[in-house]
């Protein structure tokens, strides 16, 4: 277990990284760090390891208090987004040297250096130098290198990042189920949304260095707190419209929808989903009006855009459902799956 | 065509020359120490080792090879520790004015340890009993070549990502764990270059160790050439030439055996 409190953290200059930071990561929990580069993600998971000192706050790691602990007694294992594997060490010495450093026999270290490796198939490459291996063995090795010292947490930076677009979605299978057989509490930083939503049990969306919000991947996706989480994640950015209550209807770029328990007069950002509207040819008094303007082949769907008075709505057509160029279209919300955020919370 | 074949003539000829310019006194260094009557020129010689007998018998020759290696290698030694541990410091950490310190250290040294500072270096010594001594030389010729080794050091220091320290500081080793472990195996190509170039350098040196220096048993090879001539001036061709093959040799084969084990290269896999 992982608990942060009140962490702070401000750099030479007056550069706030981490803001007010209160956390607690359960055990064995698969945790993700997600934000734009510069959310401070990074100065957090680095926080945790030990290599930044946070200005204000407290870390523990079961129950025990680190906060002034040295990296090395945190009982942490950390990979970094280069991985850090020695170049001018063997793939089995790499390894071994968190065992090394614990002064363990070379002949023992060697052996479990084999066994982790073994397990990660790695086990032929024991003698080869890193630079003799594929950028997917390299993590591999910074993994097998984490899991040979047998901490009390992982701490990954962006893990997948410099993997090929292919491997990487192999590697987050390989991760994932990883992750589940060690059961060691994991904590990962990513600015991929994707790679949050697939691999963690819980994530935190951060921003300016705060945490913006914290659930599981489904909380996240399908009721985000604020309109920042909502157009960071998703793999199609989500379309937020602003509009008014008036006379007991929430007018919204062109379209009359049911205003619910907002009252008169309320300002919101009315955001929807690509995924979560249909396209209708016909007009909708509860569609968004349209001139279809661009048609972009995602493979299964089409993302359509409609060009309206004075922005663009993005709506997902099944493949063979797509509306010709130029065309007027209405892009129809599905019912309860629209979001309403008044100053930047959400309240339906 | 013709043009063509009298161009091709007169860059080979040019060639030749500048080729000739830099052999030649190769060619003499490798024939003369072996001939009986050696002369500024170089010519088949006429083969004797009595020469090499002649200068063993110099009651300082040997000895100032043993007072060179000595001097040299301790400058090297003295070079590559201190410029290793400036060099990480001023890698590692961010000290306000840092380049410009590097750059006025770089501009300074070609003075403060050239001809003109001379006379106060002297007195320095001096008082400070350091005339007359191995560690008199080695200080002050040291003190020249850290400031260029600090520099060349940083940015092999530069080049080695910070992850990897980091990454065993993690895993719980301690500073000099870090240092043992992987820095210095990392940057092993630059401390070898900067220790082959620091001996190469005071082994050639000259003024410091002629002003430094009383004792002629404590002379370094560099000195004892300029003393094999005889009363009248002329230079002793036979020592002279002999002395500077037995000289020329450590140097050789120091280079030989680093580029061998190390290779003044950079290890694969740092360079992203």
């Amino acid at each position: 277990m992982i608990s942060l409190r009140d962490l702070t953290k401000t750099f030479p200059g007056g550069v706030r990284a981490l803001d007010g930071i209160d956390l607690t990561i359960g055990d064995g929990e698969f945790f993700a760090l997600l934000g734009p580069s510069g959310c401070g993600k990074t100065t957090l998971l680095r926080t945790i390891a030990g290599l930044e000192t946070p200005t204000t706050g407290t870390i523990a790691i079961n129950t025990t208090d680190v906060t002034t602990r040295q990296p090395g007694e945190r009982d942490v294992a950390m990979v970094f987004q280069d991985y850090a594997i020695f170049p001018h060490m063997s793939v089995a010495d790499n390894i071994a040297y968190p065992l090394r450093i614990k002064k363990i026999a070379k002949a023992e270290r060697l052996a479990k250096a084999r066994e982790v490796a073994t397990r990660l198939s790695l086990g032929d490459l024991l003698e080869r130098r890193p630079s003799q291996l594929s950028g997917g063995q390299q993590q591999r090795v910074a993994l097998a290198r984490a899991i040979a010292c047998h901490p009390t947490a992982f701490l990954f930076d962006e893990p997948l990042s410099n993997l090929d677009a292919r491997l990487r979605l192999e590697a987050r299978t390989f991760l994932k189920r990883l992750q589940r057989e060690l059961a060691v509490t994991t904590v990962f930083v990513t600015h991929d949304q994707a790679e949050a939503l697939a691999l963690a049990d819980r994530i935190a969306v951060m921003d300016h260095g705060r945490m913006i919000q914290v659930g599981t991947p489904a909380e996240i996706f399908q009721r985000p707190a604020t309109p920042f989480v909502a157009s960071f994640i998703g793999s199609t950015p989500m379309n937020l419209l602003p509009g008014k209550v008036t006379g007991g209807a929430l007018h919204v770029a062109g379209a009359v929808l049911p205003a619910g328990a907002l009252p008169d007069g309320s300002e919101i950002l009315y955001g929807m989903r690509p995924e979560y509207a249909d396209l209708a040819l016909d007009e909708r008094e509860d569609g968004f009006p349209g001139t279809v303007a661009v048609l972009e082949n995602l493979g299964t769907a089409t993302l359509v855009t409609l060009e309206a008075r004075d922005r663009l709505i993005q709506v997902l057509v099944p493949e063979g459902d797509e509306p010709p160029i130029g065309s007027r279209a209405w892009a129809v919300p599905r019912q309860r799956r629209a979001l309403l955020y008044a100053d930047d919370t959400l309240v339906g | 065509m013709t043009r063509h074949v009298l161009g091709r003539l007169a860059a080979t000829a040019f060639i030749a020359v500048v080729i000739g310019f830099f052999t030649l006194p190769m060619l003499w260094l490798a024939a003369a120490p072996f001939d009986d009557t050696p002369t500024i020129t170089v010519s088949i010689p006429q083969f004797t080792l009595g020469n090499f007998q002649a200068i063993l018998d110099n009651p300082y020759a040997a000895g100032s090879i043993v007072n060179s290696l000595l001097q040299a290698g301790g400058a090297a030694v003295l070079v590559v520790v201190l410029a290793a541990l400036a060099a990480y410091a001023l890698s590692r950490v961010h000290v306000p004015g840092r380049d410009l310190l590097l750059y006025l250290l770089l501009l300074m040294s070609s003075v403060v340890t050239g001809t003109a500072a001379m006379v106060p270096i002297f007195e320095l010594a001096t008082r400070l009993g350091l005339i007359d001594t191995h560690l008199g030389v080695i200080l002050v010729v040291s003190g020249g070549l850290l400031p260029a080794a600090i520099f060349i050091l940083k940015d092999f220091m530069d080049e080695t990502p910070t992850s990897y320290e980091e990454s065993a500081r993690v895993f719980g080793a301690t500073p000099l764990q870090i240092l043992r472990h992987i820095v210095i195996p990392l940057v092993r190509p630059g401390l070898s270059t900067i220790g082959v170039w620091a001996m190469a350098s005071v082994w050639g040196g000259f003024l410091f160790q002629f002003i430094l220096l009383r004792d002629p048993e404590k002379l370094p090879g560099s000195v004892i050439l300029y003393t094999l001539y005889t009363e009248g001036g002329a230079p002793k061709l036979d020592l002279i030439s002999t002395f500077s093959l037995l000289y020329s040799l450590p140097v050789v084969a120091m280079y030989l055996l680093v580029s061998q084990r190390y290779g003044f290269r950079f290890h694969g896999g740092i360079k992203r």
